[in-house]
């Protein structure tokens, strides 16, 4: 029996709570295959992953890189420093060239939006969105609804504050779409140069205070903020920026005593978030790397495995 | 739907009898008869035609049921000649139009080289002249290779047949120059049409909102059009010029036109047939034919500019017709040209809009032929006896849905790929000769 509908990740999209938890479930299994001695399973043996990041990525890629050789696939790493996609070779050429070396699952890093389901529909196999411009991210929103769920035993129902550049931030598209679909409140607190059009119709509570925002807050998410956007183009400096809204001990006062304090990485300390934030006790930004690893497992596993009994019925 | 093979044949007489007949310059709406002369010139168009009776040696053609009009005329076409010849001739443009009941078009400037030279106004001329099948003119470039620094020799560039001069695809950003160059074509009684996208604020890629950005895309608010078209209308205001925008796609312009008209200013306007067929929801996942500019907008903005041709606030509808191959369309969405075609669908396309009876046929082929040929003076837009015999057939209710391969263009960026259409040209007349018939 297929559980999980979909050929491809491409976003949260299109999901619906049924596929999230059953990929919550899967990945909770995995979290146990990564605590082992022994990390090496067989559920993938004989398949191919490539990863094409078109964008640099050292964390994501190394997360789907391990997640694929936990289950046993040849993983392969494209970047394209060292490919001849700078030489003027299109997305979809680099995309033939690989689907005629018949992979079984390509993870897709690109920086315009768009270009995973435009991949998607010129391929043979399996398309895992790595993240794609300013549109989705779907494993770190599941990464992060994983991490979330196994601190607070639940999503629904829970407040969410989203904090930083939800503008730019695929994160947050990502996260505001599973979040809602799994009855969790959402808001988002940022200077409204830094929130896209139409942000009231999305499902989600808008605030400009920090204070305002994360109030009883069960999650604090911080986003971060590109460092081109910080100096007058979208915010007048860091320091004012760090001022309203990055997030320091003072301010995550106002949210829930046993909040806890997420943020996707790389960070910026002192722009965003603090150090003594980052690294006190309700941080959980390494655990949303492990649950990375995790949830990415659950991700290939079960569209390859859905794959292949779609091919046999 | 092919060609019409050229009729080699010495000149005869056509008679187009039981035909009605919608000749909005004379607000004719009759059926009757039209009686071509043998110099491809039209002897005499209405019901009272017949009683003139049937030379011998006519060629008769029975058009019960079809409609006749004067040939379509569509003032905004960018074409791949010179220099992009892979997407699109003047000759392959020209049989499209055909196909499309288009008997006249303008062309843009926008090609390689850029058409700012009496020397390229002439060779698009001459490569009309000898392997079109309608009439091509050429709109020259207002500022010399559309770069918006120097304008062009306006005067000389018409007299060798630019009929309007334009920054093509480009906004005109430089408000001094812009002041000048209304100035001195007013001298010449030229026209001067521009697109409007503020260069700043028009950086995005889709229009802004909800939909653009769930897609994660950059949105193009409509003040990116609205800016520049009041500052036109101020400057066409202050010089006296004659200005045409080109494509507006949100309410609020047409409005900007109306106060600006109020005000005495000479402006006349355009929107394209996509903007008015098709809103932002459309894009879909990503689907770059539908990425255009300006920007496909809301359906709100899609029923304002069919109210505005409806009323007569907009005057013209062009296909906008923009050959793009597939090296600049299968890209990412961002990264994809705007542009589609649209010689061969702006008929149909705008015959929706007669079906749902929220534009008059009267309106509507006005601001597909007279109005066009009166904004930009072209000998075309009239089936009065004595003028040139360009003439469209329509049948109004035919059904038929477009497939990629019967285009005939070069190109196939067609937003309307699989669209079912109700009502096309059955038969194109350029100078009373028959260059399409379905």
């Amino acid at each position: 029996m297929v559980f999980f509908p979909h050929r491809h990740l491409l976003g949260i999209k299109g999901l619906t709570e049924q596929d999230i938890t059953y990929l919550l479930d899967k990945a909770d299994e995995a979290v146990k295959i990564s605590r082992q001695r022994e990390k090496k399973t067989s559920t993938l043996r004989g398949l191919t992953q490539i990863n094409l990041f078109f964008e640099a990525s050292t964390r994501t890629q190394a997360s789907f890189e391990l997640a694929g050789k936990r289950l046993g696939a040849d993983v392969m790493n494209m970047s394209v420093g060292n490919s001849s996609v700078k030489k003027g070779e299109t997305l979809i050429d680099t995309a033939m060239t690989l689907n005629a070396m018949r992979p079984d699952v390509l993870v897709l890093r690109h920086s315009s939006a768009g270009a995973a389901a435009l991949l998607a529909q010129k391929v043979a196999c399996s398309v895992v969105n790595a993240g794609d411009g300013q549109h989705e991210h779907p494993t770190q929103a599941l990464l992060d609804a994983l991490t979330i769920r196994r601190a607070k035993g639940k999503l629904s129902r829970i407040i969410v504050a989203i904090c930083g550049d939800v503008l730019h931030s695929r994160v947050a598209r990502s996260n505001i779409l599973l979040l809602n679909a799994m009855g969790a409140r959402v808001r988002v607190v940022a200077p409204s140069t830094l929130l896209p059009s139409g942000i009231r119709d999305m499902s989600v509570e808008v605030f400009h205070s920090m204070e305002e925002g994360l109030k009883d807050a069960d999650v604090v998410m911080m986003l971060r903020l590109q460092r081109e956007r910080m100096a007058g183009a979208f915010v007048p400096s860091v320091r004012e920026y760090f001022h309203f809204f990055g997030l320091d001990a003072e301010k995550l006062k106002a949210a829930k005593e046993d909040a806890l304090v997420m943020h996707p990485g790389p960070m910026n300390r002192g722009v965003e978030i603090a150090s003594e934030v980052a690294d006190g006790p309700q941080s959980v930004i390494e655990q949303q790397v492990e649950m990375g690893v995790a949830v990415r497992m659950a991700v290939m596993e079960t569209l390859l495995v859905s794959q292949n009994q779609g091919e046999r019925a | 739907m092919s060609p019409a093979t050229p009729n080699p044949a010495l000149p005869t007489t056509t008679v187009l009898k039981n035909v009605r007949i919608i000749d909005p310059s004379r607000r004719l709406d009759e059926t009757g008869t039209i009686i071509i002369g043998e110099d491809g010139r039209i002897l005499a168009a209405g019901s009272d035609a017949q009683n003139q009776g049937v030379p011998d040696g006519a060629t008769v053609r029975d058009c019960r049921g079809l409609v006749a009009t004067p040939g379509l005329v569509d003032a905004r076409v960018y074409l791949g000649e010179p220099g992009a010849e892979h997407r699109e001739t003047i000759e392959s443009a020209s049989r499209a139009a055909a196909a499309g009941g288009i008997t006249s078009f303008i062309m843009m400037p926008d090609t390689d080289p850029v058409l700012d030279d009496i020397a390229l106004v002439e060779f698009v001329q001459k490569t009309a002249r000898d392997k079109a099948v309608v009439n091509v003119h050429p709109a020259a470039a207002l500022t010399k290779g559309l770069a918006g620094i120097e304008m062009t020799e306006i005067g000389l560039l018409q007299r060798s047949g630019a009929v309007a001069f334009t920054n093509g695809r480009h906004g005109l950003n430089d408000t001094l120059l812009l002041r000048r160059a209304m100035t001195y074509a007013r001298e010449f009684d030229a026209v001067i049409s521009l697109e409007l996208r503020e260069k700043y604020l028009g950086n995005g890629v889709m229009n802004e909102g909800l939909f653009a950005s769930w897609l994660g895309l950059s949105g193009v608010p409509k003040e990116a059009e609205i800016i520049p078209l009041e500052r036109d209308l101020r400057i066409a205001g202050l010089t006296r010029a004659k200005y045409h925008a080109a494509k507006i796609s949100v309410a609020e312009s047409a409005e900007a036109i109306r106060v600006a008209r109020a005000r005495g200013v000479n402006a006349t306007c355009g929107v394209s047939i996509n903007h008015l067929s098709l809103n932002e929801n459309d894009i879909g996942e990503y689907r770059t034919f539908f990425k255009l500019s300006p920007p496909l907008r809301s359906e709100d903005d899609r029923v304002a500019m069919a109210d505005a041709v409806a009323d007569g606030t907009i005057d013209i509808i062009v296909s906008s017709h923009d050959p793009q191959d597939v090296d600049t369309k299968r890209l990412p969405f961002g990264d994809a040209e705007d542009g589609a075609i649209g010689l061969e669908t702006m008929l149909a396309a705008a015959l929706r809009l007669h079906h749902d009876s929220r534009v008059p046929l009267m309106r509507l082929i006005d601001a597909m032929s007279t109005r066009p040929a009166h904004v930009f003076g072209l000998d075309a837009g009239t089936l009065k006896p004595g003028a040139k015999a360009d003439i469209t057939l329509i049948d109004l209710d035919e059904p038929w849905i477009v497939a990629k391969d019967m285009l005939l263009s070069r190109s196939k960026n067609t937003p309307f790929e699989d669209a079912r259409f109700s009502g096309r040209a059955v038969a194109t007349y350029v100078g009373g000769r028959c260059v399409y018939s379905l």
